[in-house]
């Protein structure tokens, strides 16, 4: 198996085993280059990239952009916030009019769920998913599940636990996907009202104790609690939230064994994790970053690898 | 119809190994300043070759060597119906002021050494770069690249194929023509 069964990045859900291995491999080798020297490598100099944000981000697009301009792709970047979508264009002609710049891959993060496969079904070019709605963020996912493989070896066999607003969280989803595809056993926790209602249908079940959690898990990856995303009160407030679900070094230290802690950023410090926690040796957050650029350079390359210029 | 002819066999290897060598000797003295890089894949079994041979020879100095990968540098992503599969890029070492051998079995069109002369820049700048190769096929550049070490040169049409089989992967070791028509 050395190439992508799938045409597009759209979900994790439609990626085999042998695709994310491909995957991981594939980072391995941009992991070493963006540690040498010259960390670029000049693959896909005839390709260009259009980085669509139809929704706030500041790490993903960063990550992504630095991704393709390791790759000496031409990058163009648009955000929905100063555009002419605010004068009511459709995405579709947002999206045809980029492409008619001769844009091959689009790299998309957008508010509704299904945006990045309503746009693969249209347009002729590659489409990464940068996250949809609540639906999926696929490199978030994979980008975890390397930083495991990283850690421990394999995914396989490993316990992880997802902390926090399970309903409004594509990273939840994506990992959930991704895990379970490798072999890991994943559990959710988090307060009842934050907890989709599929979850059986997904295979995973539900701690509402975070200590009870902790002790169960190898790697706790803790997610922010999205208020945005929230239309009414899923919790009292955050205070209660952090004093019930709200993970600090004391609650780490009383578990008598150590766990690995990770977090998609941006950190609301002091409600899901206490500074401590996240600034300590069980913390992989910031390989999490690294590895974010070597995944997606990944993603993009094998991508690329489909297009033919002829 | 598949029509094969042995170009070289093991004992002709052997020689020809131990003659470019003595070669290499001749050019790099004890080899405190040189650096052995062969080029992935295929380049990689006739540097660990040459390596062995050399170390018996030179016994005074541990030889440095790496290998490079030059999937990233290819300049025909977009162009073939393969993918491209990356290698190990095995480069735990400096090339800053050093002279480098770069090392391939075949040299054809001249592009995977284009690439590899790219790739082994992003680790410094070399004192100088020389080529060995086993086999050079003559007459079939693409660009301007020749080979300072050559094992065998020889004439070959577009449609035939040079095959290098080493003991480690294919249990023996020879190189063969293959005619495909």
């Amino acid at each position: 198996m050395s190439n992508l069964s799938v045409d597009h990045l759209l979900g994790i859900k439609y990626l085999t085993t042998s695709d994310i291995e491909l995957i991981f491999k594939t980072a391995d080798n941009f992991k070493k280059i963006i540690n040498q020297p010259i960390k670029k490598v000049p693959s896909l100099r005839d390709i260009t990239i259009a980085n669509l944000f139809f929704e706030n981000s500041t790490r993903t697009k960063l990550s992504f952009e630095l991704a393709e301009k390791r790759l000496s792709a031409d990058v163009i970047n648009f955000s929905s916030a100063s555009s002419s979508v605010t004068k009511g264009e459709t995405l579709l002609d947002t999206v045809n009019n980029i492409l008619a710049m001769k844009v091959d891959i689009v790299v998309m993060r957008h508010p509704n769920p299904g945006a990045s496969v309503f746009l693969s079904r249209n347009i002729d070019a590659k489409i990464v998913n940068a996250g949809d709605g609540t639906h999926e963020h696929p490199t978030q996912a994979l980008l975890d599940a390397y930083s495991i493989r990283e850690k421990y070896g394999e995914v396989k066999g490993k316990k992880i636990v997802i902390i926090g607003d399970i309903l409004h969280s594509r990273v939840a989803l994506s990992n959930i996907y991704c895990l379970q595809k490798l072999g890991a056993e994943v559990r959710v926790c988090g307060p009842s009202s934050l907890m989709p209602k599929h979850l059986d249908a997904l295979n995973v079940s539900h701690f509402s104790d975070l200590k009870e959690a902790l002790n169960w898990c190898d790697v706790a990856n803790v997610l922010r609690i999205q208020l945005e995303r929230q239309a009414v009160n899923y919790f009292p407030s955050l205070r209660e939230y952090a004093m019930v679900y709200g993970i600090n070094k004391n609650l780490l230290d009383s578990l008598g064994k150590e766990i690995t802690i990770m977090h998609p950023g941006p950190i609301n410090r002091g409600v899901e994790l206490s500074s401590d926690v996240a600034d300590s040796k069980h913390s992989i957050i910031l390989d999490q970053v690294e590895n974010g650029v070597a995944n997606r350079m990944a993603v993009i390359y094998l991508l690329a690898g489909k297009i033919k210029n002829n | 119809m598949l029509e094969e002819r042995e170009l070289l066999n093991k004992q002709e290897i052997e020689i020809t190994i131990e003659r470019l060598c003595r070669q290499l000797i001749e050019n790099h003295n004890g080899f405190e300043n040189t650096v052995i890089i062969g080029v992935q894949p295929r380049g990689t079994f006739l540097s660990k070759r040459i390596l062995s041979k050399l170390q018996t020879l030179v016994s005074k100095t541990k030889i440095k060597s790496g290998n490079v990968d030059i999937s990233f540098y290819r300049d025909d992503l977009l162009r073939r119906d393969e993918p491209i599969v990356p290698q190990e890029m095995d480069m735990d070492l400096t090339i800053e002021g050093k002279n480098v051998i770069l090392i391939d079995d075949v040299l054809f069109t001249g592009r995977s050494i284009r690439s590899a002369i790219d790739a082994l820049m992003t680790f410094g700048r070399p004192n100088s770069v020389e080529l060995l190769t086993l086999i050079d096929r003559r007459y079939s550049r693409h660009l301007p690249i020749q080979p300072n070490y050559v094992g065998r040169t020889i004439d070959a049409l577009e449609s035939e194929k040079v095959i290098v089989e080493w003991d480690e992967v294919n249990g023996i070791d020879r190189i063969l023509m293959r005619k495909s028509e």
